[in-house]
């Protein structure tokens, strides 16, 4: 549709050149991905590998701690002897992966459910609407934890963790689909009512056409402003169910989880092993938010910046 | 020395990567309750130039030359404590959509008040009884009732005439109505501009009527400024420049309306469309569009020149055949 | 049903419109608004028939109702002949080709996502499945160059034209279909003034090679005088007065329409004198009880506030106006 070109001349790329912040932050964005997407290649250890994790080597301090710090270990060690380093890379992988399909999961869900909902109109609409509001007033966290720890007792802790990563997306992204929604109806009921809906009912084309093939482009903006924060609230979803012990197993740890699992060493001395995920987990959040606010207000055509 | 004297105006548009010249060296006055129409369509600069005179142009839009002359001070180089002193008071605007001008969420009652208060030091129930002979001065029927009233309650026409008497609430010098009826009806805008004139003839207050409408201000201005693409391209008495175009511009406008063509026949045009203000054609603006164009036109950019008050912006402005009207005879 | 010349193309009889309900179980209720009141018209075959009035007067809605955007509540809409308003949307297929319309607003008629080449490809997508796509892209470039848009605009995005050469877009896509009925509501009210000519000249334009039968909405009488043959009067949704343009403007009969022709701004210099109404437009809400335009007409008395006059002949044009059957004016 569009090409390359005449995208990097556009408005927008320029705007984005001149912003720092979000140019910074979509760098560090970039660089987070790279690693997580690249961990197998880039950690020094496989921190899944039972056979290369020595007992011996837990809760060693980072590198820069000069009577403790160990070469091998960049950031020190967890209470299992793991890297954290390659226990970070693979942690954001599992964190990234879960907020990307979680937010694809609501995405599909939400923006079908609000095209429907918003051109057919009627008693389809009046009752998504509604089990939209019955579902937002359960927060998502709430919804989760009931639904992960029932499914934590049927299942049982083994079969559990290893459909941790699935159970997680599932139920992320089910319990997110009203946001969507809800914003591509507000879209689809302005576009509507523009002429050339009417133009597209007047050639005589269907209304399932009318609805995918010419309203939902128009309906994308915002549909892109609210995914990047949706990733971003995804991930701190997942790392806080992690923490509460319902997310990632301590095996196979997400960001949420190392932070849990170093969390009761914080005071006894081992700091790195909370802080240091934490640290990566907020860097993540805050650029992943920083660019969707620079997102929202470049396709916003009314604000004018100097 | 005139009321308002605008001079040499220049307003531009810093957009990121390009600077957009909106207004270039626009110059009129206005006398004390003497009524100017400012005509042009779409992209000429119209509002632009009215809206600068109050200091209301919206960021990043500044003025970068010129004088704006009343009464003496340079509204231009005002801060915007002082300007406040004079918007609402001294001079005063009614914009194009009245639904949009009123708060929707409060009545008439409150933001007149409001209005008044905020330029006089006035009680509430002295403020209401201005606000209720101003109503009645539109006539506004049951004006005490209307006083209660929110915007969404009143028709079209009656916010509008509630937009003109917050206008003259405060007695001001000149009026600045930037296409007051073009979101309203046929009857509705005959009425409302019948009101307009006689308010301004029997208070002396000046106006600036801008319209792309020429037949609106043939009714109801003195004098007239045609504009295009941002500069002023002929002005005179209103009637002597409908009656007389000089301009290509001004001829084409009044050629193109269809009481000055045989009914079924195809109506005289002008070819092509007005510049945008990042692509304006070298010399004059016109030249692309014009059939009186010399090669001349593409380098020279004309003065406004002329006699009797008529003045125009054309190199050959004397050597086009003058225009018969159809509805001048009327 | 063949005989043209008898069978009006278009043919609009008792047409009532209503919108909003009491509101149900899960939804709220809207006010119900009475939009069209027993409207009949019929329209031949080379018509430029003009719908005047103003705003809330149900011009919009009866075009709407006519190329089926929205069913009639009551009523019924004939195309040659043949019923069309009670057919389902795979029975009116055939129709679609033969009607079509053209929009108000160049800036929201066009898709902000589409290029020219993909709106005006996508009628015949739609209607001709066997058509090639080079005998496609032909045809879309035939149909631009007759409405005067230069081919190279096929790769490009609504957003880079002015609002003239959106509506000429806009006309192209109408024209794709080779209709015999072409609705345009109000096409011209958004453009400046010199641009209003060159879209109205296409228009003509068209007219005259297709041999189109146009409805066309406007609230200009000027452009009604240049360009209409007949012309009916809308108020509050009813038709007051129904004549072919000149005698109309000659002498129009109905009190609505005289002081519409009065409101008309003329470039004359003398001021405004129009005919001046009484009261406010009421909203059609809440309609009058008998002649809808009771309460503002100077010539109204008892039988104008219980009666709902109709159209009658009254020897120069049609009205729907007691005071002119028992001769009163």
């Amino acid at each position: 549709m569009i090409n390359l070109k005449s995208l990097l001349n556009s408005d927008l790329v320029y705007r984005f050149r001149k912003d720092k912040v979000a140019v910074v932050s979509l760098a560090i964005v970039f660089v987070l991905i790279s690693c997580a997407v690249l961990a197998p290649v880039l950690s020094p250890f496989d921190p899944y590998d039972l056979k290369s994790i020595d007992l011996m080597d837990s809760e060693i301090p980072p590198i820069w701690n000069e009577e403790e710090g160990d070469s091998r270990f960049l950031f020190g060690t967890d209470p299992q002897g793991r890297d954290l380093l390659s226990t970070i890379l693979y942690g954001m992988r599992i964190s990234l992966t879960i907020g990307f399909f979680a937010v694809l999961l609501q995405g599909v869900l939400g923006v079908t459910i609000g095209l429907l909902s918003g051109y057919l109109g009627g008693k389809i609409d009046a009752f998504f609407m509604r089990l939209a509001d019955i579902q937002l007033s359960f927060s998502t966290l709430m919804v989760a934890i009931i639904t992960l720890a029932v499914f934590q007792a049927a299942f049982g802790a083994e079969l559990y963790s290893e459909l941790a990563i699935f159970m997680l997306v599932l139920v992320i992204g089910i319990a997110e689909w009203p946001q969507y929604a809800r914003t591509v109806r507000a879209s689809v009921l302005a576009e509507k009512h523009k002429e050339y809906v009417d133009a597209a009912r007047v050639i005589g084309m269907s209304p399932m056409r009318i609805m995918f093939r010419h309203i939902f482009p128009n309906t994308l903006s915002p549909i892109l402003v609210i995914s990047t924060i949706q990733v971003a609230n995804a991930i701190i979803s997942e790392a806080a169910l992690s923490f509460l012990g319902l997310g990632m197993p301590v095996n196979k740890p997400s960001l949420g989880s190392l932070i849990s699992s170093g969390f009761e060493f914080i005071f006894s001395g081992s700091w790195w092993i909370t802080v240091i995920p934490s640290f990566f987990l907020i860097l993540l959040i805050l650029t992943i938010n920083l660019l969707g606010d620079w997102l929202r207000d470049a396709l916003n055509p009314k604000l004018y910046k100097d | 020395m005139a009321l308002l004297e605008v001079k040499d105006l220049e307003v531009e548009f810093p957009l990121g990567r390009v600077t957009l010249q909106a207004i270039r060296k626009v110059s009129f006055s206005l006398e004390r309750g003497e009524r100017l129409g400012i005509v042009g369509e779409s992209g000429a600069g119209k509002s632009v130039a009215a809206f600068s005179i109050l200091n209301l142009l919206s960021r990043p839009g500044r003025i970068s030359g010129g004088e704006i002359l009343f009464d003496g001070d340079d509204l231009s180089k005002l801060d915007d404590v002082e300007m406040r002193h004079i918007r609402g008071n001294q001079i005063s605007m009614i914009f194009q959509d009245p639904m949009m001008t009123l708060n929707p969420v409060l009545t008439v009652a409150t933001q007149m008040i409001e209005c008044l208060k905020a330029h006089r030091k006035i009680s509430t129930k002295q403020a209401r009884d201005i606000s209720v002979s101003k109503l009645k001065e539109v006539m506004i029927p049951s004006p005490e009732e209307r006083m209660n009233s929110y915007p969404h309650e009143l028709s079209g026409g009656m916010r509008q005439r509630v937009v003109i008497a917050m206008a003259l609430l405060t007695d001001p010098e000149i009026i600045i109505a930037d296409e007051p009826t073009t979101a309203l009806d046929v009857t509705i805008q005959a009425e409302i501009m019948a009101l307009m004139l006689d308010l301004c003839k029997s208070n002396n207050v000046g106006l600036i009527l801008i319209t792309h409408d020429l037949a609106v201000v043939s009714q109801v201005t003195e004098k007239i400024m045609v504009m295009y693409a941002g500069r002023v391209v002929e002005e005179g008495a209103t009637h002597e420049v409908i009656t007389n175009p000089k301009h290509p511009y001004t001829r084409g406008l009044l050629k193109a309306l269809p009481q000055e063509n045989t009914a079924g026949s195809r109506l005289n045009q002008i070819r092509g469309t007005m510049p945008s203000l990042n692509a304006l054609p070298k010399g004059c603006a016109f030249n692309p569009r014009c059939d009186f164009a010399s090669s001349e036109c593409s380098i020279v950019v004309p003065k406004l020149e002329g006699d009797d008050g008529h003045h125009t912006a054309c190199i050959h402005r004397e050597e086009i055949p003058p225009f018969k009207s159809e509805l001048g005879k009327a | 049903m063949t005989g043209s010349k008898n069978v009006p193309l278009v043919n609009i009889l008792n047409v009532e419109k209503t919108f909003g309900d009491g509101g149900g179980f899960l939804s709220t209720a809207q006010p119900i608004v009475n939009a069209l009141n027993n409207v009949s018209l019929s329209i031949e075959k080379g018509d430029s028939f003009c719908l005047v009035g103003e705003s809330g007067c149900g011009k919009s809605t009866l075009a709407r109702t006519v190329i089926g955007l929205h069913p009639p509540s009551k009523g019924e809409v004939h195309y040659q002949g043949t019923r069309i308003d009670s057919m389902s949307a795979k029975e009116r297929q055939p129709f679609k080709r033969k009607m079509q319309m053209i929009f108000q607003n160049p800036y929201a008629s066009l898709n902000p996502r589409m290029t020219v080449a993909q709106m005006l490809e996508e009628p015949l997508k739609i209607h001709e499945r066997g058509m090639s796509k080079a005998a496609i892209k032909e045809k879309v470039e035939e149909v631009m160059v007759s409405v005067g848009n230069d081919p190279a605009w096929r790769t490009r995005y609504p957003h880079e034209f002015s609002g003239g050469q959106r509506q000429r877009i806009s006309i192209a896509r109408a024209l794709m279909l080779d209709p015999e009925f072409v609705v345009a509501d109000e096409p011209i009210s958004a453009l400046d003034v010199s641009i209003q000519a060159q879209v109205l000249n296409v228009m003509m334009d068209a007219q005259e090679k297709r041999n189109l039968t146009y409805l066309f909405i406007t609230h200009d009488l000027s452009v009604v005088e240049h360009f209409g043959s007949k012309v009916a009067v809308m108020y509050l949704g009813t038709v007051c007065e129904l004549a072919d343009v000149k005698k109309l403007f000659d002498a129009p009969r109905h009190p609505y329409t005289q002081a519409l022709l009065s409101a008309i701004p003329k470039i004359d210099g003398k001021g405004v004198n129009h005919i001046k109404m009484s009261g406010e437009v009421p909203t059609a809400m809440d309609l009058p009880s008998g002649c809808v335009f009771h309460p503002r007409c100077p010539y109204a008395n008892e039988r104008c506030k219980k009666e709902i006059p109709i159209l009658l002949d009254n020897g120069n044009t049609k009205t729907s106006c007691f005071a002119v059957e028992e001769g009163r004016i």
